[in-house]
């Protein structure tokens, strides 16, 4: 059973969602990677504006490849979300509520996620072509100067993901025997 | 004394060959990874997994389909070179020619640009994927064989090297690489392909446990010491249950590869490389 959902996401349909779920995602989503969130949270350690408003937005964690003309976007994975892990607890106290990525989060993220009513979806790590088939829409919102690495908002239609970590801290990645 | 004869290639004969491995091994993921996803799809036993594997396979078809990126991170250029010595290059030097070739690979191919030139202080974009990591070896002849690889450090930053010294044994070198799989879990887009190097130096290690991940899967280490260890250890790993995308099942791995080479009294050096299931790798002759 796929749920649709659209963004942004209101307290009522994360509460819904647990781990396992497979979703189907539309509306627009910020994105962001290391370099653009190493520079938000500077921006907050200093007190100074976000460029961009996180409040109720979703982060996707990708850095795309370039688009071929004619496509909306090049290949847009998820990168490995626990590089993020430092800086996460910060953004979702100022509202984030939720995050798009691959693979492991450290326990402050999940503390966070709990405290802030978030969620965390995993994308198919390397399903790249056919996740960019749902991005309808690629603009870049800041730090342009960082490339692939920029803040761009991409409208989705029907993107796939899994309910990686709810709001609950409930978790579906497999810890490994 | 019969005089030695020389060969002349062009350098854009290499750059352009160097640009049709890039182009093309980030399109067209290799028939003994696409192979093996499809095994694993038929005998996963997670729906979820399964359903994973299926979006994999489909993915590769619309990449090759549309000759996009299998995956947005199209990884950082290492290449293995075979440089015959009677080869002399005109027009160039070789390595401007194999920089060129990665260059106008990631350009023209729409791949993405994710060096950077400063490790620790500016990291700023070279903006053109180079420099690549050129291994270069001079053999006898008049050819130059390359093999190239497209590392994304996903899986790469999940890599592990140990100096293991005589005692730890075969049992020591098992318990490393399970160990190193099993941190890295769900994080490298399994199910993964593990290269494995072992003996040599420090550094040496290393670069088997890369030349490891650039062979195919469906082909065993020569020695049959060690292909049975290869294959001991894809069993063990797929046991660990971290399945496709992590989220569970039996595919953990699609294949091991080790690479060994002679050592020290002292050593037993082993390095594991992860890659994710898009293992990029190809080869050319010139």
């Amino acid at each position: 059973m796929v749920k649709k959902i659209t963004l942004p996401l209101t307290d009522e349909v994360i509460a819904q969602l647990h781990a396992g779920d497979s979703v189907l995602i539309s509306g627009t989503m910020l994105t962001g990677r290391d370099a653009a969130h190493k520079r938000l949270f500077e921006l907050l350690e200093k007190g100074e504006k976000l460029p961009v408003d996180i409040s109720g937005e979703v982060i996707y964690y990708v850095g795309p490849a370039p688009a071929k003309p004619g496509h909306a976007v090049g290949p847009a994975g998820p990168t490995s979300s626990y590089r993020m892990d430092k800086y996460t607890p910060a953004l979702l106290d100022r509202g984030l509520k939720a995050m798009i990525g691959k693979g492991k989060r450290n326990s402050e993220v999940v503390e966070a996620m709990k405290r802030n009513g978030c969620v965390y979806f995993a994308a198919i790590g390397g399903a790249a072509a056919l996740i960019s088939r749902s991005i309808k829409k690629s603009e870049v919102l800041a730090y342009e100067d960082l490339g692939t690495e920029a803040i761009y908002r991409f409208t989705v239609e029907d993107f796939p993901a899994i309910v990686a970590i709810d709001s609950n801290g409930n978790s579906v990645l497999a810890e490994g025997k | 004394m019969a005089k030695t004869e020389i060969r002349i290639i062009e350098a854009s004969a290499v750059t352009e060959t160097v640009k049709k491995l890039y182009m093309d091994m980030n399109y067209f993921i290799g028939d003994d990874i696409m192979q093996a996803l499809k095994k694993a799809e038929s005998t996963e036993s997670s729906q979820t997994g399964k359903s994973v594997l299926s979006q994999l396979i489909e993915n590769n078809g619309i990449a090759a389909a549309e000759e996009i990126p299998i995956c947005q991170d199209t990884g950082m250029a290492v290449l293995f070179v075979e440089y015959g010595e009677r080869v002399v290059i005109d027009g160039g030097s070789f390595e401007d020619a194999v920089q060129e070739g990665v260059r106008r690979a990631y350009i023209d191919g729409y791949l993405r640009k994710s060096v950077v030139d400063d490790p620790v202080f500016d990291r700023v974009n070279t903006r053109d994927n180079t420099p690549a990591i050129i291994y270069t070896t001079i053999v006898p002849g008049d050819k130059i064989n390359i093999l190239a690889g497209c590392k994304g450090f996903g899986s790469e930053n999940m890599s592990a090297i140990k100096m293991l010294t005589p005692s730890a044994g075969v049992q020591g070198v098992k318990q490393f690489i399970l160990d190193a799989v099993r941190y890295a879990g769900p994080n490298p887009c399994p199910p993964i392909v593990v290269g494995v190097g072992i003996g040599g130096t420090f550094e040496k290690a290393a670069m088997l446990a890369k030349k490891a991940t650039l062979r195919p899967i469906n082909t065993d280490n020569p020695d049959e010491r060690y292909a049975a260890l290869e294959r001991e250890l894809l069993e063990e790993i797929n046991k660990m249950g971290f399945g496709p995308a992590g989220l569970g099942g039996d595919n953990t791995a699609l294949g091991v590869n080790i690479e060994y080479y002679p050592t020290h009294i002292a050593g037993m050096p082993v390095a594991v490389n992860i890659c994710c299931h898009a293992a990029r790798h190809k080869q050319a002759q010139i």
